[in-house]
């Protein structure tokens, strides 16, 4: 970095002068952020490869546990395919590979964003481009520390897959196969970031790109006929690496270099032909008077998220439509006798189908959470940005204008989880010739998920009502609770602790049985922390 | 008259920084009230207060008769605010901001909508964020003039306006003034603050320094003087009030306070007066005076 951070000897020309210190101040702003991401990939990395070597420690039980998840079409949907399950390494690192480049891709994309976007924005950036800085600077600095980041993750994971006992040469393989997912959507989001003006819809195009790729593999590692999706998806490619197989593909991590040249390349282009602050699509004039409805905090509330749930919509409808319509072919993804002995043992295709349509729903159940988490802080960008001081001196109040943002939160989850349900039964019923009895059915398991997103969604006003600097934090705590989804059972965390997740209390459906319980409990939860933050809000000041 | 805004000892502290330090604040009913201090010195802290953003740490205020805090959403049905940084929703117009605004705020009268909008030279159909500093800072204050209201409280208003558009700006709170209205004026621009204000308060580190009408603040100040006289006179020097005395020959120039300035003139007449000018301090002096009155360099 000291040889990056070195006054360069360029021609004022070149238009990166003044990286050096944009790369040193981006270093200083992410001094915590960056070691929090990085140690989360160490822990998980660690966690991972130390548990699996206690409890599947034979060869025996690996190839008996290959067997059976391995066979499962819902857990390849969820972690990729389970080609080298009976290795130590490939075990440890199952849930990991997609999870590990997940991370690394979001370190990429909010670092990015945030270095470049995120400065241009509230015309920070044009203060440090009045200065001697060129115009690609700040991208330059942004994409060398997002780079930078990813390359430090290598020997982090490798690391951490070591102190639990996995071999150097698989361990390093697989960090660069994480890191190559990293260095991927740094390039996406170079893209995004010149697309818009805003720097959150940077971030949400670059997300959704994530979630398209995750999607993508899902729907290819399961389904045969159309597995070439998994190679169009840079999620995929981590996994195509099989890091820990006897000839490890490396090639696959050229195809990723040679992605992020390109994505970075037209990054650099739309970026020399655009303004500073200004998106590449010019805005447009819009109308001279407010609309008849256009008179009520609701109102804007809705003005200001509706474009978001839109795009949310969207992406709902194709991921159930996509996810529902191979549901139903799923059973042929384990062919040999052998297998189906043993699916017809654990209760027949048709449990096989309903656990994947239950990962299809609990996939869109944190699809909800997240756009949740969005609209609700969106409240505190608004009090941030001092857009919401002028509203507040007028009649509304403060409960007033939290709610209409809550009410449009919780109507998009419910609406959301509905529409993706919908969808995905009338995909799946189409090809099952069932339409009447699985819209329902999938209807239900969509709407199941809907207390706990909420829940999410509650947890971020109580923060912005209660510990306001802290809003953002919503976004870690729905990070964690992910991660305990996914890893407290491998890392053997005591229930209690499993607990603490609301997705952990959120039915199974279609296929398990529902009690009121879990749902009563988790939507008064919910309530008392919406009502606490409510009145913190109440009590505290604005700004 | 009553008051519209009545402050006394107000406190409130960020952590650890004081920003209200026991502020008095009295603005009468039907007034332009100037609300001036150095950056920093608690005017925008004092405005947010008024209108129940913040909460006081300690002393009282009361406006329009209620409490500030409490009954915030009822007294803002009888207010208009402009804050000093304007940002608006990027998605929404500038004509959409001024109705919803407006429409909040119990509604707004459409004809007087247009007028504004065409005096002030103003554009409603752009996005929010294709407006330049100063047409931002104008939507805000076409919306709050464009209401009906009692009182109008502006922060720094006319920040990025251009000269033409700040003449706008007075005539506008000139006829608000006339139309019976009371406005609380955050100002730099001391211009502005002579031509519009009726009283002004001026605050330095949290606290009300001064506050009077121009006339009065004046009184309060220094006038330089500057005479030839028939002969050499003494004791001018040690009369109370007069300052940075030169005494050339049979010229003499000094400050003096302008309260003193009568007993100044009574002695200098006793040896005769050839020439004599007298110049009241200027606004700017005035100002200075108050705002830099703990700096060093110039208390010396
Ligand atoms: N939210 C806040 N958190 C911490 N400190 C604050 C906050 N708001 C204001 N302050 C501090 O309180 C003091 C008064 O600030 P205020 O904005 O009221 O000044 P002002 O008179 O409006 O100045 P200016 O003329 O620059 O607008 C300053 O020292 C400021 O740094
Ligand atoms: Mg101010």
């Amino acid at each position: 970095m000291t040889a990056v951070a070195a006054p360069a000897p360029v021609a004022r020309g070149t238009g990166l002068v003044g990286t050096g210190a944009l790369v040193r101040l981006a270093l200083r702003r992410d001094r915590v952020m960056l070691p929090v991401w990085l140690g989360v990939q160490f822990l998980l990395a660690a966690g991972s490869a130390s548990s699996v070597k206690g409890l599947y420690a034979t060869d025996a039980s690996r190839e008996a546990f290959a067997a059976t998840a391995g066979n499962n079409p819902a857990t390849v949907a969820m972690y990729g395919p389970s080609t080298d399950l009976a290795t130590l390494g490939g075990l440890a690192t199952w849930k990991l590979g997609v999870y590990g480049a997940a991370l690394l891709a979001l370190m990429s994309i909010f670092t990015l964003v945030r270095h470049t976007r995120g400065d241009e924005e509230p015309g920070r950036l044009e203060l440090v481009c009045a200065g001697v800085v060129g115009r690609y600077a700040a991208l330059t600095a942004g994409v060398i520390v997002a780079l930078a980041a990813n390359l430090v993750a290598v020997p982090v994971v490798g690391v951490g897959l070591m102190s639990g006992g996995i071999a150097a040469s698989g361990a390093f393989a697989f960090g660069f196969a994480v890191a190559a997912a990293g260095f991927v959507f740094t390039g996406i989001a170079a893209v995004t970031a010149q697309l818009t003006e805003a720097s959150r819809a940077a971030n949400g195009m670059a997300a959704a790109t994530l979630a398209a790729a995750y999607l993508l593999r899902a729907v290819g590692d399961t389904t045969h006929q159309v597995s070439f999706l998994s190679w169009i998806s840079p999620l995929g490619w981590t996994l195509q690496v099989r890091a820990f197989a006897a000839h490890p593909h490396f090639w696959v991590l050229g195809l990723a270099l040679v992605a992020t040249a390109v994505l970075l390349t037209t990054g650099y282009a739309l970026s020399g032909h655009r303004d500073i602050g200004a998106g590449l699509v010019p805005p447009r004039p819009g109308p001279a008077v407010g609309g008849p409805l256009l008179r009520s905090p609701l109102a804007l509330a809705w003005r200001l998220s509706r474009g978001l749930l839109l795009g949310w919509a969207v992406a709902f409808v194709a991921v159930s439509a996509a996810l529902g319509s191979v549901a139903a072919g799923i059973a042929d993804f384990a062919s040999t006798a052998q297998v189906r002995d043993m699916i017809t043992k654990l209760g027949g295709e048709q449990n096989l189908v309903d656990a994947y349509l239950s990962f299809a729903m609990s996939a869109a159940g944190i699809l909800a959470a997240v756009y949740a988490t969005q609209t609700v802080l969106r409240l505190r960008t608004e009090e941030t940005s001092l857009r919401a001081e002028p509203l507040l001196a007028t009649r509304v109040g403060r409960i007033r204008w939290a709610a209409s943002h809550l009410a449009v939160a919780a109507v998009g989850v419910v609406g959301l989880l509905a529409l993706g349900g919908v969808v995905a039964g009338l995909a799946h019923g189409l090809r099952t010739h069932d339409v009447g009895g699985q819209v329902p059915r999938l209807l239900a398991a969509g709407l199941v998920q809907a207390p706990a997103a909420l829940l999410v969604a509650a947890i971020a006003m109580f923060l912005i009502g209660v510990l306001p600097r802290l809003s953002t934090a919503a976004w870690a705590v729905l990070g964690a609770f992910l991660l305990l989804g996914e890893f407290g059972g491998l890392f053997k965390l005591n229930q209690r602790v499993l607990d603490v997740s609301p997705f952990t209390h959120t039915p199974r459906l279609p296929g398990a049985d529902v009690t009121a319980t879990p749902i009563v409990a988790l939507l008064l939860v919910a309530v008392v922390l919406t009502a606490a933050g409510l009145i913190g809000l109440r009590r505290r000041d604005i700004g | 008259m009553s008051d519209a805004i009545s402050v006394t000892g107000l406190f409130k502290s960020f952590g650890r920084t004081k920003a209200l330090d026991g502020l008095d604040l009295h603005v009468k009913t039907g007034e332009v009230h100037g609300f001036l201090g150095p950056n920093g010195a608690g005017k925008s802290t004092t405005i947010r207060i008024l209108l129940g953003l913040l909460r006081a740490d300690g002393g009282t205020a009361s406006l329009l008769g209620g409490d500030p805090w409490r009954d915030a959403t009822t007294l803002h049905r009888r207010l208009a605010y402009v804050p000093g940084d304007v940002n608006l929703w990027p998605t929404l117009t500038g004509g959409e901001v001024i109705d919803l605004l407006g429409r909040l705020r119990g509604g707004l009268d459409p004809k007087r909508r247009a007028e504004l909008l065409d005096r002030f030279d103003l554009d409603p159909r752009k996005k929010g964020r294709s407006y330049s500093k100063g047409n931002r800072q104008k939507v805000a204050l076409v919306a709050a003039l464009a209401s009906d209201v009692e009182l109008l409280v502006l922060d720094e208003p006319t920040s990025g306006l251009d000269p033409l558009m700040e003449e706008v700006f007075r005539d506008c709170v000139a006829e608000e003034r006339r139309g019976g209205r009371t406005v609380l004026l955050s100002s730099h621009i001391l211009a502005e603050v002579e031509a519009l204000c009726d009283r002004v308060s001026i605050i330095r580190g949290g606290r009300t320094v001064e506050t009077g009408t121009l006339a009065e603040l004046r009184h309060l100040t220094r006038t330089s003087v500057s005479a030839e006289l028939a002969g050499p006179v003494d004791g001018v020097a040690a009369m109370p009030g007069v300052y940075d005395l030169v005494a050339d020959g049979n010229r003499l120039t000094c400050e003096v306070d302008t309260a003193r300035l009568d007993e100044l003139l009574r002695r200098l007449t006793t040896v005769g007066v050839r020439s004599l000018t007298s110049q009241p301090p200027t606004l700017e002096q005035l100002f200075l005076r108050h705002y830099e009155a703990d700096r060093p360099a110039v208390s010396a």
